[in-house]
């Protein structure tokens, strides 16, 4: 009796919380199946470099997000994420000659990228991951691989007017602590009320209740979040920064760097970057493929 | 150091943000868990109920459940709550539950013959309770309620997932604008939580000796 009483209660707290969760996730599926990144088979690399570690180790650890709808997103039904970092990490991975299926995913945060890098817990980390200067004091990155920039999200029908970051005076804005969208906002726009959590779907949530009035943060992440609940959200649609992405690996690890590199461009040719990007984002944006960027070798 | 010392005004508010939320939190706590271990060990069956199912509930739900519940639940049956003060209900409520089972325990200490001694005089229940057992109830529930309230202000960390610039929001904040300087960030921290948790301790202790009761 007193078990039936307590389980009826849980069972309660469970539906409630159940209710809250965002929608971002229900897009997850019909991108897994088709992931085609080649896998090299026969290669081989210098001895002693990283390539030819992780070549003979058969797997590799990659840092990603999974809560990014379009970059990284955890499939809740394979337990594998999804998205356009995650392919151009298979992409990578293919080319020192590991199968998909023997990359082991690792979230990282905003906050951890670069502990997570410093302390080997992960190879590399394909993270919507700005490349700047006081990151490339702590890491390297390849790439960039794409060009993001920070814009801003707001209601449906945007019921405050809200069109540039000026007109975010006074307002309640979302984003994650310990990321450079907020970073932006603290140092460029002081005047807009900060509210930041842990993760960008808490944001999404609380534009949802409205405890917030906008979100902001690079516009990719704001168009999975936008294409998961379009009745709710929308899109202001004018970055106001430059974002370049770029892949974060061990600092002084110049032979696996321009490794990344070279496969970055070669992917920038043959169609593989526009094919994965029409396979993950470019669903949920609907758009083609932009121009690749250019690699930079600093 | 230096970098502590150019940080110093974050550092000193995410300090004070911590020490307000466990101030507020622990009050709430104290007063709903004295009232919920009275229900408790009321002979009124339908309040022991109410009381037994609050503190199974919230005893047994994460405090990372509990927050998500506060501030992204309620909204969703339009009752929306600052982020602070949704902050301290889940903490206050939250640790409500064991402040109930630690004075509960320490009601039970008190032997039975002062209540019964109590209600032959004509007492009621209700001053039974307050003059005479919760008293000597609370003299023997100074630590356990010391490690409750430690363990609180702890647990007011879990406020910085839920947009509260508390103590611990500072490491990403931080680590992400000067990652070289994870050390002292995590030190700053850590020395922060200390400011509040050690002379709690000591007060708890010197507390406990003055009240204790020799049996």
């Amino acid at each position: 009796m007193r078990i039936t009483r307590y389980a009826a209660t849980l069972a309660a707290l469970g539906l409630a919380l159940a209710g809250c969760s965002s929608n971002a996730g229900n897009q997850a599926q019909d991108t897994s199946a088709q992931s085609t990144s080649a896998v090299e088979t026969n290669v081989s690399f210098a001895p002693g470099t990283t390539m030819a570690k992780l070549h003979d180790a058969g797997t590799i650890t990659v840092g990603t997000k999974i809560d990014q709808p379009g970059f990284g997103l955890l499939n809740p039904r394979t337990k594998v994420p999804e998205g356009f970092d995650v392919e151009i990490a298979k992409i990578v991975a293919g080319k020192l000659g590991i199968a998909p299926e023997s990359i082991k995913w690792t979230e990282t945060v905003s906050a951890n990228r670069e502990s997570f890098i410093q302390n080997g817990q992960v190879d590399y980390v394909v993270a919507t991951y700005t490349i700047n200067d006081a990151r490339k004091q702590l890491v390297d990155f390849a790439g960039p691989y794409y060009e993001a920039g920070q814009d801003i999200m707001v209601a449906n029908g945007n019921p405050l007017k809200i069109e540039s970051p000026d007109d975010l005076a006074g307002k309640n804005v979302c984003s994650v602590e310990g990321s450079t969208p907020a970073q932006n906002i603290r140092d460029h726009y002081p005047q807009a009320k900060l509210t930041l959590f842990d993760v960008y779907s808490k944001c999404a949530d609380a534009l949802d209740n409205g405890q917030v009035d906008a979100v902001t943060t690079d516009n990719v992440i704001l168009t999975g979040l936008v294409a998961g609940s379009p009745d709710k959200r929308e899109l202001v649609g004018k970055p106001f920064t430059q974002e370049p992405y770029g892949i974060g690996l061990k600092k002084g690890d110049t032979e696996f760097r321009n490794f990344i590199n070279d496969v970055l461009e070669e992917s920038f040719t043959d169609g593989s970057w526009a094919a994965a990007w029409d396979r993950t984002a470019g669903k949920i944006t609907g758009q083609k493929a932009p121009e690749p960027p250019q690699v930079n070798r600093y | 150091m230096q970098f502590l010392i150019d940080n110093f005004a974050l550092f000193r508010d995410a300090f004070l943000t911590t020490l307000s939320l466990s101030l507020l939190a622990g009050v709430l706590a104290l007063v709903l868990g004295t009232l919920l271990a009275a229900l408790r060990v009321s002979p009124v069956a339908p309040l022991r109920g109410l009381a037994t199912f609050y503190v199974e509930t919230f005893r047994n739900t994460p405090l990372t459940v509990v927050f998500f519940f506060m501030i992204f639940g309620l909204p969703q049956i339009d009752f929306v709550i600052g982020f602070f003060p949704g902050a301290v209900l889940s903490v206050g409520l939250y640790t409500a539950a064991f402040v109930a089972e630690a004075v509960r325990s320490g009601i039970n200490a008190v032997s039975a013959g002062q209540a019964e001694a109590s209600r032959a005089i004509g007492l009621t229940f209700g001053q039974t309770l307050r003059e005479v057992v919760l008293p000597q109830a609370f003299r023997t529930v100074v630590p356990p309620l010391g490690n409750v309230w430690i363990a609180m202000i702890k647990n007011t960390s879990i406020a910085a997932g839920f947009s509260v610039s508390e103590l611990s929001s500072l490491l990403p904040r931080l680590v992400n604008a000067n990652a070289g300087d994870l050390l002292t960030v995590l030190l700053g921290v850590v020395v922060g939580y200390m400011l509040i948790t050690l002379p709690s301790a000591y007060v708890v202790h010197r507390l406990e000796r003055r009240v204790a009761i020799l049996r």
